[in-house]
């Protein structure tokens, strides 16, 4: 009874909060709905829209799957490349990881969104210093082709937090296993394969489902950067900024849901491959009976 | 002849043997220069957007687009005392003032709201825990944006649209599970030979929370505390679902005002505002830096 009495903000939160809108919005799916006239039922109908008659629904899916599957990886690889680095030495190695981290935690922010567009446009520093060099790309914030690798570097800038979880992975890594290798003769490389990687796999997982998960939802930096457009020509069109153009825009709120649905389920498959296949790659210490 | 080659080759190595000591601090030390040097070009480079944020607002406008370099021309503080006065006839400061409403009010809530939940899961046994522990969990990873439809349906028949009301209940109801399991695992790492020691004295759950759990989880707390204002500080999807009047906005909402109204033909005013908006956050960095790098290592390990 006590544990209920501790419980009860979090459990009304959860059942008024999370779970009922959950199973109202999949109800709302099903419907018609624009927030004045009642809801109408119309079945499937949203979800075969979607995924017949709306090519802006597909191209944003397109450009979403596109950053989530590049971005990810990207920011993953420098996050545990520069973990190592920072790993190598214990001196000194705290003000990098603080510099490094400071990224994270603004990133998601207006401000940031505003210094990435005035960064990337045409006669911004990124463009100048690119000409010093001979590239001449102009502005990459109205340039379809070169958005969304912006958006992406956007992504990429805040790999500090997954790179202070592999930090601390690192740390546990013993180092008899390192020593062990080396005696064996294997090299950089092959410590690397045989030893970091299978040691930090449960941390990789931890990382590899919340980035990923995280990364599908990027909403402000593109609404800012695109000024609520999606633009150009729909390149940062997200599929949340999508989401939520149809939805409290258009006042389309069964199709919003239905597209909030999809991505749920997107995310679930998502987590139940990353689960599934996790016994055949994540190896936990102390598990080997 | 090869009497000769032995004592060359005697020679060499009594003049080698200190050598590879030597040389194995040396390249120790060069080693070490490269790791600074590469980790110091890579902070330049990851920093640099915020430097150039620093410098730019104190750029003129004209010299947006005609000054590429990182020093302005002239130097000059007409972008801050422009941005000062506000915009739409709402001063700067209140928009600063919302924005610090809100942020204390989402930290209070969380702080009592998932520390209550963490005990209820890591000390209370009770029918359900685990299926619960495991729904709350799974609220990590869902999609906000399956519950954002309903729940403004929900606030909006309530006539609670244009209220801060949607923005703080969900903290004093521990909606945002990153806390809940921070404390969780923070509990979990107390010792209960104390709330044992603590119950044969007669104290009960609430008692053995008050006096044993809260003074213990205090670093918890502390990050949680720091997480919750920088997240709702930096909080832009509520804000703009539910706020429709300017001078209710944060500053997220505001600075997309300034924003849209001053983009192209003043920059300088852009730039100088979302400094201003971030600093709160860089100030709290910088002091709190190891509470919040420490709390975000110890979430992915133990699991």
């Amino acid at each position: 009874m006590a544990g209920y009495g501790f419980l009860l903000p979090w459990l009304i939160g959860f059942l008024g909060l999370t779970l009922g809108p959950m199973i109202y919005s999949l109800y709302l799916s099903f419907t018609k709905y624009n927030l004045f006239a009642a809801p109408k039922f119309v079945g499937f109908d949203n979800y075969i829209r979607m995924f017949t008659e709306d090519p802006q629904y597909m191209q944003s899916v397109q450009i979403t799957l596109v950053y989530v599957l590049v971005g990810t990886p990207v920011k993953l690889a420098a996050a545990l490349g520069i973990a190592m680095l920072l790993n190598y030495r214990n001196k000194g190695s705290g003000f990098f990881r603080s510099s490094f981290y400071a990224p994270s935690l603004i990133g998601a922010s207006v401000s940031v969104a505003i210094v990435w567009r005035a960064m990337f446009s045409g006669g911004g520093p990124v463009d100048t210093s690119l000409s010093f060099f001979g590239i001449n790309l102009g502005g990459w914030v109205g340039n379809v082709a070169l958005v969304l690798p912006m958006m992406i570097l956007l992504a990429v800038w805040q790999f500090g937090a997954p790179m202070v979880i592999f930090l601390a992975g690192l740390k546990q890594v013993p180092q008899e296993l390192y020593e062990a290798a080396e005696v064996d003769g294997a090299g950089p490389f092959r410590k690397f394969r045989s030893v970091t990687l299978p040691m930090l796999s449960s941390v990789i997982f931890f990382n590899l489902l919340l980035e990923t998960i995280h990364a599908f939802q990027v909403f402000a930096s593109a609404y800012i950067i695109s000024n609520g457009s999606g633009g150009p020509a729909g390149m940062t069109n997200f599929y949340t900024v999508y989401l939520y153009k149809r939805g409290f825009a258009d006042g389309q709120m069964g199709y919003a849901a239905a597209m909030a649905w999809v991505l749920v389920i997107v995310v679930a498959i998502i987590a139940f491959i990353l689960f599934r296949t996790s016994n055949r790659w994540v190896h936990y210490a102390g598990e080997s009976k | 002849m090869s009497t000769i080659e032995v004592d060359q080759a005697e020679a060499l190595q009594v003049q080698t043997q200190p050598a590879p000591r030597r040389r194995k601090i040396k390249r120790k030390t060069v080693n070490t220069i490269i790791w600074f040097v590469v980790l110091a070009s890579i902070t330049a480079v990851i920093l640099y957007p915020l430097l150039w944020l620093v410098v730019s607002s104190f750029k003129p406008s004209s010299e947006f687009g005609q000054n590429p370099g990182l020093i302005p021309d002239n130097p000059t503080i007409n972008n801050y005392i422009k941005v000062v006065e506000g915009i739409g006839g709402i001063p700067l400061w209140r928009f600063f003032a919302n924005s610090l409403l809100i942020a204390l009010s989402a930290v209070v809530g969380i702080l009592i709201s998932a520390s209550l939940a963490a005990y209820a899961f890591a000390r209370v046994k009770f029918k359900g825990v685990g299926i619960l522990f495991a729904c709350m969990i799974g609220t990590m990873l869902l999609p906000i944006h399956v519950i954002i439809i309903p729940q403004y349906i929900m606030f909006q028949k309530l006539e609670l649209i244009d209220t801060y009301v949607p923005l703080i209940l969900p903290k004093f109801l521990a909606t945002e599970a990153f806390f809940v399991f921070l404390m969780v695992q923070f509990i979990r790492n107390i010792p209960r030979e104390l709330d044992e020691a603590a119950r044969i004295d007669g104290a009960g759950h609430l008692r053995i929370f008050f006096s044993i759990i809260v003074p213990l989880i205090k670093p918890a707390m502390i990050t949680s505390a720091i997480f919750a204002f920088i997240w709702s500080w930096n909080d832009f999807l509520g804000p703009l679902l539910y706020l429709n009047s300017p001078e209710k906005y944060p500053l997220p909402i505001a600075l997309r005002l300034y924003n849209d109204a001053s983009s192209t033909s003043d920059y300088g005013a852009t730039v100088a505002v979302s400094l201003l908006a971030l600093l709160p956050i860089l100030i709290f960095f910088v002091v709190f830096q190891r509470f919040l790098v420490d709390g975000v290592a110890t979430q992915g390990l133990k699991g």
